[in-house]
């Protein structure tokens, strides 16, 4: 049983860490344009950087 | 839109100074247009990498999903010049108002929601890890410790996630309403506290993944909700509109541009080529032609001179009319239609949905289910307050209706989805639903079953020598007619042939010198020809004469629209301001019985309400202003991207594409969700009826409600998702 208090901390920091990166990826617009994304990918502009998205209001 | 792009020009050219001031005021403009038609890798990068090559513009972005295009430009890029760059690339497009305060407020809320979401699902996750092992089998010291960092996660999280439900229904309880936010939150609250209370007690039964895992899948719904709704918003509502009201009046021969409220009967008003009529009046000066397709439904221009009566709304298409105002403001015949808009809306009932009618009658009966739990264990346990309270908590979240919270929602965020991509936008979240009563519908003629726009139909039989004039003499007008005859015959690889002193007569036609003789295009007595009975463009070259011949174009789609309403058993209608022969041609071609011409904007909404009043439920298609009123009477309405700002307003549904095949399939799958969402009704009602008597005995674990309450919303979304 004293594997739990290595476990738990874990999990629960995992879960932090997943959290900020669903915050982190809001944050950036990643959500904004699903349907374009899937397709931009195609194209071989913009593979080594992605596009800038608009600051003020995302891709709007 | 070519009405679009007619009434934009005169707006810019009518209001230089809102220009100038716009222009001083921004450095650079934002121009955000709805291109309804991209769909694929490939539009994206033509039309970015188009626009890249375009002077003046900075960047622009695509956005496939909402089908929007943002472009940033320098202050002297319009929007018309990026629509006519897209045009030129096949793509149509119309344009948004960048008034942008609104859309980054809708775009602030659905962060906000989705951020809650997220909060709401990684805290779920967390705790459930935890509750397993509660679950299969942790005693004691362990148990209780899993409960209390259970605790920790879902105190934030409720307080956090949960604040949506707590606004609305702290909200309604002030107002002295009941919602389905009351229960919910009363519920939350309860369970929250209750398994705070059992923690602290080293009880075996803690509810914190219930508690999370409602507000998880309830905010999934809202957020659903949300997104269908801020699509339609964002592009529907905000197609800008681009009539400026202002006039420009002529006072002791100067010209000054003021708004069309100062206006007073008596004022002249001048109106160039190609703007709209502000203001009822009787023209004193100039010759020109008038489009009244959108007030009348005619597909002819008619020719104005002096003494010829104008109403506001007609456009003025090829010479400059001054016009003494006889009506203006609340007595216009523009004015008087809003009135009757109005009428006619507030005369429509308000549609009650399928949703607040089951919220109606199941959210009070989730409170006095839990009571009355509450005080038969009370009794039965002879006054044990913690058991009674077990089973009332348990019985609360178990009829508290996650599935419910998705059962609509699911169902119409899929339908519209699918319909956007067929290019029909929902603006209003109940016009799914009335869709699906519907077994009648009307087609306006003019600009919704035909195009609205004259396409020649006898280039090939007319010799070359004349085909090369009169592109040359129609290149010179922008008159519809003229237009169109320019565009087949350049479209055929026709080169115009070297027609000198090109002018144009307004109200007549346009006349040059080629080969030392005189050349006229216009009507047939200006020209010398004898008139035929079809909408028809005269040409003259000295001796001889020709007759273009046009009819108006079909919108793409047309008759396929037609049969399928007909094999879905639906009436059809045809009523139009128009001639009757022109109705009667079109209703045979599209094998439409019930027709009905020359009907002004009164009778079209008197048909519609009669065809009402006889228990017909009417969807009505239209684009005009003859429309609007018919539009906001009916049943449920849809009208063109196309179409006037007033059609468009009054419209429950816009049609994004050129092709009018949509609505048979918006017709189908409205037919359909409304099946869905009653069997997802059905289905968590039967949910209820199988696990609310096992927690009225006192039998539910946290685990069945967990389960109960995940099986019951997948089963509901999943559902949804098998609408075609």
């Amino acid at each position: 049983m004293e594997v739990l208090t290595i476990l738990i901390p874990v999990s629960l920091i995992l879960g932090l860490l997943g959290l900020g990166a669903f915050i982190w990826t809001l944050r950036k617009g990643m959500y904004d344009d699903p349907d374009g994304d899937s397709q931009r990918i195609l194209t071989d502009e913009f593979d080594d950087k992605p596009k800038p998205i608009d600051p003020d209001n995302g891709s709007a | 839109m070519t009405t679009v792009r007619a009434s934009a020009c005169p707006a810019c050219a009518a209001a230089p100074a809102a220009e100038e001031l716009a222009r001083k005021e921004l450095s650079k403009a934002r121009v955000l247009l709805s291109v309804p038609e991209v769909h694929c890798a490939a539009c994206i990068s033509t039309i970015e990498r188009d626009l890249a090559k375009m002077p003046g513009i900075n960047s622009s972005r695509l956005n496939l999903t909402l089908k929007r295009l943002s472009v940033d430009a320098e202050a002297n890029i319009r929007p018309e010049d990026v629509i006519a760059r897209l045009d030129a690339l096949g793509y149509e497009a119309h344009e948004l108002d960048a008034g942008a305060l609104s859309m980054t407020e809708t775009e602030r809320q659905g962060r906000e929601l989705l951020m809650r979401l997220g909060v709401a699902g990684f805290a779920m996750m967390n705790i459930m890890l935890l509750s397993v092992a509660v679950w299969s089998g942790a005693e004691g010291p362990t148990r209780d410790l899993f409960h209390l960092i259970s605790a920790v996660i879902a105190i934030p999280t409720v307080a956090f996630a949960g604040q949506p439900f707590f606004r609305n229904a702290w909200k309604a309880l002030r107002a002295g309403r009941m919602d389905m936010d009351a229960p919910i939150s009363f519920a939350i609250l309860l369970t929250l506290g209750l398994s705070i209370f059992e923690t602290l007690q080293s009880g075996a039964h803690a509810y914190f993944d219930s508690v999370v895992m409602l507000i998880f899948f309830l905010l999934a719904g809202r957020y659903l909700d949300f997104r269908a709704r801020a699509v339609a918003r964002s592009a529907a509502q905000e197609l800008a509109a681009l009539e400026v009201p202002r006039a420009i009046r002529l006072a002791d021969g100067v010209e000054e541009t003021v708004g069309v409220a100062e206006l007073v009967a008596g004022d002249l008003v001048l109106v160039r080529p190609g703007g709209r009529m502000p203001v009822d009046g009787l023209v004193v000066a100039g010759q020109s032609e008038l489009d009244r397709a959108l007030l009348t439904g005619e597909t002819l221009p008619v020719f104005a001179g002096e003494g010829t009566i104008v109403s506001a709304g007609e456009v003025n298409l090829t010479g400059p009319l001054t016009v003494r105002v006889t009506a203006a403001g609340k007595d216009s015949s523009l004015h008087r239609m809003a009135d009757l808009v109005a009428n006619a809306e507030s005369a429509r009932t308000k549609y009650t949905t399928l949703a607040e009618r089951a919220a109606r009658a199941y959210a009070p009966s989730i409170p006095i289910l839990s009571l009355g739990a509450f005080f038969v264990w009370m009794y039965l346990t002879g006054g044990d307050i913690r058991v009674a309270i077990n089973v009332a908590v348990t019985t609360l979240i178990i009829t508290c209706p996650c599935a419910l919270g998705l059962a609509v929602p699911a169902v119409v965020t899929a339908a519209s989805g699918k319909l956007f991509r067929k290019g029909l936008l929902i603006k209003d979240g109940t016009a799914l639903e009335r869709l699906a009563d519907v077994d009648t519908v009307v087609f306006d003629k003019t600009g919704t079953l035909t195009m609205g726009a004259p396409e020649a139909t006898n280039l090939d039989t007319v010799p070359d020598d004349a085909r090369r004039v009169a592109l040359a003499l129609a290149e010179a007008s922008s008159h519809p007619l003229a237009a169109s005859l320019a565009k087949g015959l350049r479209d055929l690889g026709v080169r115009p042939a070297p027609v000198s002193d090109l002018t144009e007569v307004p109200g007549y036609g346009v006349e040059g010198i080629w080969h030392d003789t005189r050349v006229r295009l216009g009507r047939p007595a200006w020209v010398g020809a004898t008139a035929v009975e079809l909408t028809a463009a005269y040409l003259s070259l000295g001796q001889t004469t020709h007759a273009f011949t046009f009819t108006d174009q079909l919108r793409p789609g047309a008759e396929e629209v037609v049969r399928a309403l007909h094999e879905q058993g639906k009436q059809v209608w045809l009523i139009s301001g128009d001639v009757p022969g022109a109705v009667q041609a079109l209703a045979q071609r599209l094998h439409i019985d019930q027709w009905q011409a020359e009907a002004l904007p009164q009778e079209k909404a008197a048909k519609v309400a009669a065809l009402q009043d006889g228990g017909a439920k009417v969807l009505m298609v239209g684009d005009g202003l003859n429309d609007t009123v018919a539009l906001s009477a009916a049943h449920v309405s849809i009208s063109p991207a196309s179409a006037l700002d007033a059609a468009r307003a009054a419209s429950d549904m816009v049609m994004l594409g050129r092709d009018i095949g949509p609505i048979a399939d918006a017709l189908r799958m409205s037919v359909q969700a409304k099946r869905r969402i009653r069997e997802n009704f059905w289905q968590s009602g039967i949910y209820n009826a199988i696990f609310v008597p096992i927690a009225l005995v006192g039998l539910a674990t946290p685990l069945i409600a967990a389960a109960i309450m995940s099986v019951s919303s997948i089963s509901v979304t999943l559902n949804a998702l098998r609408l075609k």
